[in-house]
């Protein structure tokens, strides 16, 4: 009798379970890592934080920019709005951090439709110098007001009351840790529901050919629209954490360079993944935290040459590495069974 | 549910440039009409107009009892064009089944029914776009056309660039689409002889104005006539 060759016996099929492995693997990786740094980072605790509310944020962005297509400049705006929403609202209205984390959710969300219905007619440079001007026209208004905003001071003075009266924002950061882990589950669900689902693969159709999801009777406009105003209210989202968490709110959150950087983020992690903002936020803030340590200027250079590298060789950004090495580890077994 | 549409004046093209000029006829609900003419007279153009892809400059388009002309493309489509284009344009990194889900609107087929029609297509539902043949592809162009809830189907060279058994498989299909369900349909094809045996009725376009009109029957098998007709279209 003829012995199977490798390959038949390392057919797709007898793979199969070892790719559903591998994809339980890297749903619950993350969030095995984000729990189990609650317990054994006490000290680190603020700059998890800072992790999953950058997370949030690229995730946002990879909705418009990864699965729509929609590349902009202008992401921080929805992020800045937000957080300076949330700080208002507890120094004006209430320190409740829910109420003005829906309130600051709602504002930048209204400012994403608002905006988007304006610009979202136009396409290539056009639409990219729009949503820089969009930036920069909302910086340069919070840095006027600075009766309401504090200007380049930033908003200080901000109350927030425990969550559920409960749980107080303490200086070793557990609270704000948590809250901001359970928002961002929250919105990685929704987001993840939302992608595969059919209006999450119309938004694929129409970043590939929205010529054809016209003619197919896709309402392209009010799809972009849409994810356009959903995605500027996660920002927000990431934005009220932001405030909620440091009690203060800088321009900085409103600037250029923080659409930058939540690019420079997701690419680095991989568009279109979901995750990729998890891995990008989470290298970007690592290696910025650790370089400039030793050298203030050090780490732009290392996020740069990353992501000179990742662009040039991994299409999906980090992201790849994973399914690259699943890739040689399929090679390795397919070989060691050979006669 | 079919529908006719009734095409006056029609005047079209890209930018200033006329590709169109003055055409008018008219498909009765339930009709067949194969477009024909050598390349570059303004057949593909023709259906891009109609579906609102093309610039009108002046021309009536009528679906039913409504004037489409000034509505947007994808209002067109949800009026009940629905068009295959040459290109296939088939979303490469969705799979069969996701291609097909984006393109269901209600009262459409159901993608069960679209299976029925295209098993291979059952087959293969778990593939992406980039990794189906052009045969494969194209079954998705027609079954993503059907799945959303189409009066007129507008197919533009289906057939093209295919194998002959892949054609014939394909063929045999859409003449099923035609007899069961009483679709409107317009098919632009460069193989007369096989738009002459499934339309009812056909059209010759030269230099984007209609030439030559009349009932299939009068050119099917005529060899001659045909090559008289489109050998002046071709003059």
């Amino acid at each position: 009798m003829t012995k199977p060759s490798s390959t038949t016996t390392l057919a797709p099929a007898a793979l199969a379970p070892i790719s559903k492995l591998w994809a339980t693997v890297g749903h619950v990786l993350p969030w095995a890592i984000a729990i189990g740094f609650f317990f054994v980072a006490e000290g680190s605790l603020s700059i998890g934080t800072q992790i999953m509310i950058w997370i949030l944020f690229a995730l946002s962005l990879d909705l418009i920019l990864g699965y729509a297509g929609i590349v902009t400049l202008g992401h921080a705006a929805f992020f800045g709005v937000g957080a300076y929403a949330a700080g208002l609202f507890s120094i004006h209205f209430s320190p409740d951090p829910l109420i003005g984390h829906i309130f600051a959710i709602v504002v930048s969300g209204l400012l994403g439709l608002v905006t988007g219905a304006l610009i979202l007619h136009t396409t290539g440079v056009t639409f990219l110098m729009l949503t820089l001007a969009t930036v920069s026209l909302i910086f340069e208004f919070g840095n006027q007001t600075r009766w309401l905003t504090g200007g380049d001071d930033g908003l200080q003075g901000m109350r927030v009351d425990p969550i559920f009266g409960m749980f107080e924002f303490n200086i070793f950061g557990q609270t704000a840790y948590v809250y901001a882990l359970v928002v961002l589950f929250i919105w990685f669900l929704f987001s993840w529901r939302l992608m595969h689902s059919p209006f999450g693969r119309s938004l694929d159709g129409i970043r590939q050919n929205s010529r054809r999801m016209r003619a197919i009777g896709t309402p392209v406009w009010w799809r972009l629209l849409a994810i356009y105003g959903i995605s500027a209210a996660m920002a927000g989202s990431a934005g009220a954490l932001l405030a909620h968490s440091t009690r203060f709110v800088g321009l900085s959150s409103l600037s250029l360079l923080t659409s930058g950087i939540v690019t420079v983020m997701l690419i680095l992690g991989g568009t279109r993944k979901l995750y990729g903002a998890f891995i990008g936020a989470a290298i970007y803030y690592l290696v910025q935290d650790s370089t400039a340590k030793i050298n203030p200027h050090f780490w732009e250079f290392i996020v740069g040459g990353m992501l000179i590298i990742t662009v040039l060789f991994l299409e999906g950004g980090l992201m790849d590495l994973g399914r690259i090495g699943r890739r040689l580890i399929s090679r390795f077994r397919q070989r060691s069974d050979l006669p | 549910m079919s529908a006719g549409l009734k095409v006056e004046g029609l005047i079209a093209g890209y930018g200033e440039t006329v590709v169109l000029d003055g055409l008018s006829f008219e498909l009765p609900p339930g009709g067949t009409l194969a477009v024909l003419g050598r390349n570059g007279v303004g057949k593909t153009t023709l259906l891009t107009t109609l579906m609102g892809i093309t610039t009108r400059h002046s021309g009536t388009i009528a679906l039913g009892d409504q004037q489409i002309e000034k509505l947007p493309v994808h209002m067109r489509a949800r009026n009940g064009l629905g068009f295959v284009p040459q290109e296939r344009e088939v979303f490469p990194s969705l799979t069969v089944e996701e291609n097909l889900q984006v393109s269901a609107l209600p009262g459409g087929w159901d993608i069960e029914r679209v299976y029925d029609l295209f098993p291979r297509l059952k087959e293969r539902r778990k593939n992406t776009g980039n990794r189906l043949s052009g045969g494969e592809q194209q079954m998705v162009a027609v079954a993503r056309a059907l799945l959303g809830a189409p009066k007129v189907l507008l197919l533009d060279e289906p057939l093209e660039g295919l194998a002959p058994i892949v054609i014939e498989s394909l063929f045999e299909a859409l003449i099923k689409i035609r007899d069961e369900t009483g679709l409107s349909m317009i098919l632009v094809e460069q193989k007369a002889d096989l738009a002459l045996s499934f339309a009812r009725d056909f059209v010759v376009i030269d230099r984007g104005k209609i030439v030559h009109r009349g009932p299939s029957k009068e050119l099917q098998g005529d060899h001659d006539r045909q090559h008289r007709l489109l050998g002046v279209a071709e003059a």
